[in-house]
Order: structure tokens, then sequence, then C-alpha cells
């Protein structure tokens, strides 16, 4: 074990990472707009709503998002209708194809969560608001969403943290993102342990932060809620936790 | 007890006389893998053929060896050889420091020849494939002929097999002037290359040979000189024992006669449709 090798590869690693943030960044963005209005549906009493809404997430939610990965890239440029078409201009490019299938991915889980959320606010707020005359639209912006989200936003954090892991898929489309530039640089010097490490560390740094933003925007939050300011690390507590492996139950990539 | 002893002397008898045949015409047993077309590869009767089998049976005859050929698979071919399971290998291997440290190699018999493959419908200005270049030599020739590879591939998308010397290359010789993309394996750099992703791909000529044979193929050519020699290698040899200087100087001889008479180039036309062995 080459202690200098470690260091030495950090800085090669750390032009991939941008890659990397940005596909995770944009994945979640993208993922977070579909997600908002689909979870709405999801959560719908109506059959008709929330039917095609469960067919999405059941179909993104039980394949593998390397096949849903391959589909988007090598499947859509096997149809000389698509390779003709406008929207060749975008399947054309890896990183458009992956940003298609992470988001899409990540908007099945998070509608998933999100509509939890929806479902477990409580009862007797929805008729409140309803007895102050509020129509749908502003009793969902007011009361329903805002608490929603408040009790989706752990298992969310989790699944942000979920979708900065299999962003690396993404070196399988030729995307040199963090792991692909990894593997490559262990084909040249033949010491995976290093080079795998110098990777997992930075992996671990972006892990810590977004658990820490995820931390802080909790506690934002749930302000209302709280008759003592928490002392100490409190942060860090929940940051670990939201380090935990999906509840069991639920399917996971 | 004495009618034992007999028979066994007799039995001896041939052994010790093909022993001492062994010196005019020695028996050669040559390894292949049956499974790298066109190299090598085996026939619905379990004959091995293909370039390396022809090549083989060249050699030998120059030589004055007799010779048999044997498949083995590809992993574990060396160590067989080693300890003696057969005497050389034939199998399309090319010639690297990292196998020169445990086995010897002959000559080559023929060059890791890479290509460009660019699709018949891009916008690549044409160069013609009936050039080459040998990295090796740096003449001006060579240069020359390089610069305009260059200049022709500009700006353009170029997909290469990871940790190949293809990769190695065109990282090398062309650097920031092209976008490369590294692909896992050559089938989905072919399927990339044929819905137009990238603009060009490169790979050794027997890797493009079985693309170029099939459908998607024909939507795709040759394209630009041959690239060989320098960080591509010495090319391809005949594997063989350090021990064995013998078989190792017959070898080298036959190989040498059988490239000035143009057989090797005629064996390598017959199974490649290209020169693939002269310099």
């Amino acid at each position: 074990m080459n202690l200098s090798l470690i260091l030495d590869v950090l800085p090669l690693l750390a032009d991939s990472m941008v890659l990397t943030a940005k596909l995770t960044i944009a994945s979640i963005i993208l993922g977070a707009f579909i997600a908002l209005p689909l979870s709405l549906m999801r959560a719908s009493l109506t059959a008709f709503l929330s039917f095609p809404v469960l067919a999405y997430t059941f179909v993104f939610r039980g394949t593998p998002l390397l096949i849903q990965l391959f589909l988007v890239y090598y499947g859509a440029s096997q149809m000389d209708w698509i390779r003709s078409s406008a929207a060749w201009f975008i399947l054309r490019e890896p990183f458009w194809c992956a940003l298609i299938a992470f988001s899409l991915n990540h908007a099945a889980y998070t509608t998933e969560i999100l509509r939890g959320g929806i479902r477990a606010v409580p009862f007797g707020d929805v008729e409140a608001a309803k007895a102050l005359g509020m129509s749908y639209a502003l009793r969902t912006r007011r009361v329903v969403l805002p608490a929603a989200i408040r009790l989706a936003l752990p298992a969310y954090a989790n699944e942000v943290v979920l979708m900065l892991k299999a962003s690396s898929l993404a070196s399988t489309i030729t995307l040199m993102e963090l792991t692909g530039t990894a593997r490559k640089i262990v084909a040249q010097t033949f010491s995976p342990y290093e080079v795998f490490i110098s990777a997992a560390v930075i992996y671990l740094g972006i892990t810590l932060v977004i658990s820490y933003a995820f931390a802080h925007l909790e506690r934002h939050l749930a302000k209302h809620q709280q008759r003592n300011a928490q002392t100490g690390m409190f942060w860090f507590a929940e940051m670990i936790a939201t380090l935990r492996p999906r509840l069991r139950g639920s399917v996971s990539r | 007890m004495r009618r034992y002893i007999i028979v066994i002397l007799l039995s001896l008898i041939p052994t010790v006389a093909s022993q001492a045949n062994a010196q005019q015409e020695r028996h050669v047993r040559i390894a292949t893998e049956g499974a790298f077309p066109p190299w090598n590869a085996v026939d619905n009767s379990g004959q091995a053929i293909g370039f390396d089998i022809d090549v083989g049976k060249a050699v030998c005859e120059r030589a004055r060896l007799k010779c048999d050929f044997v498949t083995q698979a590809w992993d574990g071919i060396i160590p067989a050889l080693t300890v003696g399971k057969f005497d050389a290998i034939m199998a399309g291997m090319s010639i690297t420091e990292k196998r020169r440290q445990v086995i010897a190699f002959s000559r080559p018999y023929a060059l890791t020849s890479n290509y460009f493959v660019v699709a018949r419908s891009s916008d690549i200005a044409p160069l013609g494939s009936d050039t080459k270049i040998d990295l090796s030599a740096n003449s001006e020739e060579n240069n020359a002929l390089l610069r305009t590879l260059k200049t022709h591939l500009r700006g353009k998308v170029i997909g290469v097999q990871g940790s190949t010397n293809a990769e190695a290359f065109v990282h090398e010789y062309f650097g920031e002037a092209v976008e490369i993309r590294i692909y896992d394996k050559q089938d989905n750099l072919n399927l990339d290359l044929v819905a137009g992703r990238i603009d060009a791909g490169l790979a050794d000529f027997s890797v493009w040979k079985s693309f170029l044979d099939t459908a998607d193929g024909a939507a795709v050519e040759l394209y630009g000189p041959r690239l060989s020699g320098g960080l591509f290698g010495p090319g391809i040899g005949i594997g063989l024992r350090k021990t064995d200087d013998e078989l190792a100087a017959r070898f080298d001889d036959a190989l040498v006669s059988i490239s000035l008479d143009g057989t090797l180039r005629q064996i390598s036309l017959q199974w490649f449709g290209a020169d693939l062995v002269s310099q």
C-alpha cells in the first residue's frame, strides 16, 4: 500500500468529480420537478390519476438502473426512426442519455417517498384546511406539501446519496466520471487498492456535504416543533442516520 | 523372466531409433487457441484452421520439421508451454515485455496493425487506407502522414477500447485535438460507430475484420494509414520455451525464408484480405 499514490491520484480524480457532481445535481433537480406533480397524482384517491404513476414507479423501481441506462443509450440508437428524428440530437450525447435515465429513475423513488409523506400528513390538518374553505391547490401548497416534505426529508436525503453513488454507472456509456476515471488509472498503474481508496474518499467527502446540508435543512424545517434547542453534535447524529441503508422491504438497486 | 526382459528390450528399440532420428526431423507440437478467427479456429471436423495454422505449416515445411497442431484454451497456454505439453504457441499472440519474462518469441510473423474506421456517410475528409505508418521509423514521410491524419480528425469524436494500445496511441499522438470516448467492449464501440455517436474508431485490423464482414459493418470503412510499430509493439510471434534455442533458430530462418519469397504475404491476403505482414 502506497500512501503517496493515494494522494497523487486525488487531483486527477478531482477533475472527474466535476462530471459526477454535474450528473448528480442535474438528475436531482430534474427528478424533483418530475416527482412533485407525480407524487400528488400518486397520492390521489382517483385510480385514473394514481394508476399510471404507479405503473411508472413500478417499472423504474423494479428494474436495475444499469439496464435502464443501456436501454436509453444503446436501445435508442438501434432504432432508425429515432436516429432520424429530432430527439436524436439529445439521445446522441451520452451525457443526456445518462441524465434521462438517472432522473427518471431518481424521480420514481422520490415520487414514492413524497407520496408516503403526503399520505402521512395528519388528516385533521387537511380537514381543518377544508373547513376554512381552502381550495385543493391552496391547501396542497400551504398545508399538505410543507408537512409532507418535512416528513419525507430523511428518506429523501438517503435517496440523494444513493443517486450520487448510482452516477458511477455513467462510466459504462463512455462518460468518464469519478469511478470510470479511477478504473482507467488502475489499468495504467496496476494499483487498484490506492486508486479506489482515493475515489472512495472523494465519494465520502461529497456524501458528507450532502448529509450535512440535509441535516441542517431538516432542523430548519422542524424549528417550530422544537421546544429546547438541541445542543452539541445533533447534526452529526442526524447525518449518520441518513447513511443507514434503505428500510427493509423497500426496493433497492 | 528372461522372456519378459527380451520383450522390454525389444520394445525399447523403436524409441531409441526415433530419438536418433529426431536430430534430422524433429517432431514439433504447436498449440493454438482455435477460437480467435481469422487467426485460428476449429473447423467442423475438429481440425485447427486459420492464419496461424497456415503460417505454421509453411514454416515447418521450410524448416524440415514435422509439425502437428493441438488446441489449448488461451488461459494457461503459456504455462502449458513451459511445462512441455507442446513446443510452440501460434495463437495470434503479440510479443510483449511481460510475456518475454516467461517465454521466448520468434521474430514476428505478423504486425499488430491498427486502423481507423469511419462511417461511410461521415463528412471526414477522405484518406486512403493503402498507406502505412511505422511508428518506430521516424521518417519525414511518416510524420507528414501523421499530421494529415491529425488534421482530418481534429475536433472529431474517436472511440477506443479502454486499456489497449489504441487508447494509448490516441492519447499520445492526438491528445486534445480530438474527443476520446473509452469503451469497455469493442462491441459497444461498433454499435456507437454505426449509430453515429462517434466519428471514428481505432482498433487492430483483425478486430475490425470480423465487424466489417457483418451487415452493420457495411456502413463503415477503413480510414487512413495502417499504424504499427512503436507503442503498438513488434507484432505477433511464435511463443517458444526459453531453453529451446534450436527451435527458435530454425523457426526464425524459416520465417525469413517464407517472408522473402512472398508465401507469408500470400497467406495474409488469403485470411485477412490484406497484407498484415510486411513492414
